[in-house]
């Protein structure tokens, strides 16, 4: 290591003369550690742990449980294998454990969630050296992986418990359960050549009551969660703001455009994971770009991406591809946007 | 961000964007009066005590000296003269650190404590306006800017910076505004406060009359929302000139800072690597100035400065205090160290220097000694970037310090550089905020002296 590297450590440790501590400036600091900003994530997401309790049952118990355990047991394995030190403390694994299970379909076989948790944990995060080395966001890469590995599971929905009074952890076959009550998502509903059921209602989409991954059904839990994050300054509103307008925006031209092939934005809004992922995915600190300026313009190319692949590609939804493909873009952004100082450019 | 500019708006106070807000801490000592202490047995008096050249000693071991005898001549242009502050013998000369880290020669001088009573007649001196004192029209800039040569005296915020020199402007150069800075953004400090609640009729004097040294039409007291009483003395006493004004701005922490000050009053960015000189404008703090009144009305050098002694200490306090008295006697005036006294930095805790040695005395620039508590000190591991972009936020110059500090950690100054690297003014913002714990503002400063060793080497 570099001389001034040792220099600055060592100088940054307070350490003990005497009776006295002697550190650099400034000696005060914020509040604000990594784990504080990672456990606001958590608690923000606790109304939609609820909302998915209420709604989809032990199925939410489950999928929470396999994905939090493989999630800290993937990087457990990973930091002893590299000999680095354990790194669970942060929580970052637990927040990529919560925001993945609660993209899944509430009735995906455990040995899938798990997959999904491993790959998130090592190939999203772990190999690239660990939490804030990786380009792209982990649980979105978990989650494109099974999209990729098991396409039919990811894509079978069973309606919110309300609806068909189903117990749907009873003691049926994998196969039963999901024949027995599978049912169309409202994004999936509007894709051609799908069983043309009666739409969901405004007031069901906003608390939930409609099938779709466990935790983006209810917009009520998600807004709580969004308002903790924001009064706590955790998250800023560049990014949810500008995905959200940007996605309402185009969404708008082409329901004005052509009223009867497209939806409502407002509808766009509610259903599918177009909140969740505003204010949850594609917020992670580490995939996004530095500078404020860089965030708005990262959150509206999110917003535009998801709307161009409901409207136009063959999946019904478009918010982890447009985030994983932001993410890509995201070093790009922060170069183009780097703020010029107050007083120009330093000469020389 | 947006709330903050509505706000703004709505007062009329003034605010600059990015920056940080640090919890205060400045009820402890803020309701104290400025109190005199008696002067300790020893003190010691660096004989660099500014920015430039050391000063030069003129007097010998076992010479006698009163309160304002000159002991060291300006070492060159850009350097100041230092005076006795005590009545005493000097004893054989020594070195001290000084709050940059420096080790400086010192002159130790044994006090002759018959001269202790004196200190009440100065301070009611420092707080107000001699008596006999001209009118500021009667007064020839070169007089004034040769008494503060005279007088030894420096920018008394902090920095240090030989005053003459700055009053000292080419005739070519246009000052059309003068702010007088009494902001005091760091956390804990109030001596500028008490200043400017005890002593504002000094402090305008001085204000008016680095003014006239200058010619600047138009002056600018800028004094933080948090000081409310200052803000309306010096609104009361500044009434008498009708070309100052007292411009109210936003608690915010780096709004003492001469470039976030500038931007703030009068939204004019001062280049990076220039001067505000380069904008028309001279930022002079305010204990600075009732210095000046003092040096110009009444002859009298730079011998005394008001120090603020608080945090973990038993009684914090304003006191007026003879420069050279060591930092530990200063404690002691504030009752002594709490039992959860854990780090004593000289200045604030943003951008003073933690001291580990309490012989250090005080200097011209030693505006407060903080004292953190043990649940304040954190020691924190460094701990991966998470690039979260708060140090971006934060700012106050528009900089990117995780990639400053990146390239600086690999050694790539050209790289560090490309990110502005020499604008920065080591506030601090990027470090008190960094949820990983990165001492990114140690980092950059490390960066820019690798820097100046690349420069001087090419040349």
């Amino acid at each position: 290591m570099s001389e001034t590297n040792e220099e600055v450590k060592s100088e940054k440790k307070s350490q003990q003369t005497g009776e006295l501590y002697v550190s650099p400036s400034p000696h005060l600091s914020d509040p604000a550690t990594t784990r504080r900003l990672m456990l606001d994530v958590i608690i923000a997401l606790m109304p939609t742990f609820i909302a998915a309790l209420i709604f989809f049952r032990a199925n939410a118990i489950r999928l929470v449980v396999i994905c939090l355990v493989s999630c800290l047991i993937t990087e457990y394995v990973f930091n002893k294998i590299r000999k680095k030190p354990n790194s669970l403390t942060d929580f970052s694994a637990v927040v990529t454990a919560l925001i993945l299970a609660f993209t899944l379909p509430p009735n995906l076989p455990g040995f899938a969630a798990a997959i999904g948790s491993v790959v998130a944990i090592a190939i999203g995060k772990m190999i690239f050296g660990g939490l804030g080395h990786n380009i792209f966001n982990p649980a979105m890469v978990g989650r494109a992986f099974l999209m990729a590995a098991f396409p039919v599971l990811m894509t079978t929905w069973i309606a919110p418990a309300d609806i068909h009074h189903n117990d749907i952890s009873s003691g049926k076959s994998q196969a039963d359960k999901v024949a027995a009550v599978s049912q169309a998502t409202p994004l999936a509903m509007l894709k051609p050549g799908k069983p043309g059921r009666k739409m969901p209602n405004a007031f069901d989409l906003f608390i939930g009551k409609t099938s779709g991954s466990l935790g983006e059904t209810s917009v009520l839990a998600l807004l709580i969660g969004a308002i903790y994050l924001l009064a706590r300054k955790t998250i800023d509103i560049s990014i949810p703001f500008g995905m959200l307008g940007a996605a309402v925006l185009f969404g708008g031209i082409a329901y004005l455009a052509a009223p009867g092939k497209f939806a409502n934005p407002m509808f766009h809004l509610g259903a599918g994971g177009l909140i969740f992922g505003a204010f949850f995915i594609a917020t992670d600190l580490v995939t996004t770009p530095l500078s404020v300026k860089g965030r708005w313009i990262f959150g509206a190319g999110c917003g535009i991406l998801t709307m161009v692949i409901r409207q136009f590609g063959t999946y019904p939804e478009g918010v982890m591809f447009s985030v994983l493909m932001m993410n890509g873009l995201a070093p790009l952004i922060s170069r183009w946007t780097t703020p010029t100082p107050l007083g120009g450019h330093a000469r020389g | 961000m947006i709330a903050e500019k509505i706000k703004a708006s709505l007062t009329g106070k003034k605010v600059f964007e990015r920056g940080v807000h640090p919890d205060d801490f400045k009820s402890a000592s803020s309701e104290v009066p400025i109190s005199v202490i008696t002067p300790p047995d020893h003190i010691l008096i660096p004989l660099q005590q500014h920015i430039g050249a050391p000063a030069q000693p003129i007097v010998k071991v076992r010479d006698e000296v009163e309160i304002g005898t000159k002991i060291a001549e300006p070492g060159g242009f850009v350097s100041a003269a230092i005076y006795s502050s005590v009545k005493g013998k000097v004893a054989a000369a020594t070195t001290t650190l000084v709050a940059s880290g420096q080790r400086v020669a010192a002159m130790p001088i044994n006090v002759d404590h018959s001269a202790d009573g004196q200190m009440e007649t100065l301070l009611r001196e420092y707080l107000s306006v001699d008596d006999n004192a001209r009118d500021v029209e009667q007064i020839e800039p070169d007089e004034i800017v040769n008494a503060v040569a005279d007088a030894g005296i420096v920018g008394m915020g902090g920095a240090t910076f030989p005053t003459h020199v700055k009053l000292k402007v080419k005739p070519d150069t246009h000052i059309d505004t003068f702010i007088l800075n009494g902001c005091e953004c760091e956390p804990f400090l109030t001596a500028d406060d008490r200043l400017m609640r005890e002593g504002s009729q000094a402090v305008v004097r001085g204000f008016a009359l680095a003014m006239r040294a200058v010619n600047a039409k138009r002056g600018i007291i800028a004094i933080e929302d948090n000081k409310p009483q200052a803000i309306e003395a010096m609104r009361q006493t500044s009434a008498q000139f009708a070309n100052m004004e007292v411009v109210v701005c936003m608690t915010k922490y780096p709004m003492g800072g001469e470039r976030q000050l500038i931007w703030t009053t009068l939204r004019r960015a001062v280049p990076t690597g220039g001067l505000p000189l380069d904008v028309g404008v001279i930022v002079m703090n305010v204990g600075t100035s009732a210095a000046l009144a003092n040096a110009v009305d009444r002859k009298r050098p730079l011998t005394h400065r008001i120090v603020t002694v608080t945090g973990a200490v038993k009684q914090s306090g304003n006191f007026f205090v003879p420069i050279g008295t060591p930092i530990s006697y200063l404690i002691e005036q504030a009752g002594g160290l709490r039992e959860d006294a854990a780090e004593v930095i000289m200045g604030g805790p943003m951008m003073g220097v933690s001291m580990p040695d309490l012989t250090v005395p005080a200097i011209k620039g030693t505006s407060g000694i903080t004292v953190l508590s043990k649940s304040q000190v954190k020691a924190r591991e460094e701990a991966s970037c998470i690039r979260c972009g708060r140090c971006v936020d934060h700012c106050p110059l528009h900089l990117m310090p995780t990639k400053i500090a990146h390239a600086v950690k690999f050694r790539d100054i050209e790289l560090a550089q490309h990110y502005d690297m020499t604008a920065c003014i080591e506030c601090g913002c990027c470090s008190y905020v960094c949820p990983a714990g990165i001492p990114l503002v140690q980092y950059i400063k490390s960066g820019k002296a690798m820097f100046m060793r690349m420069k001087k080497f090419n040349n």
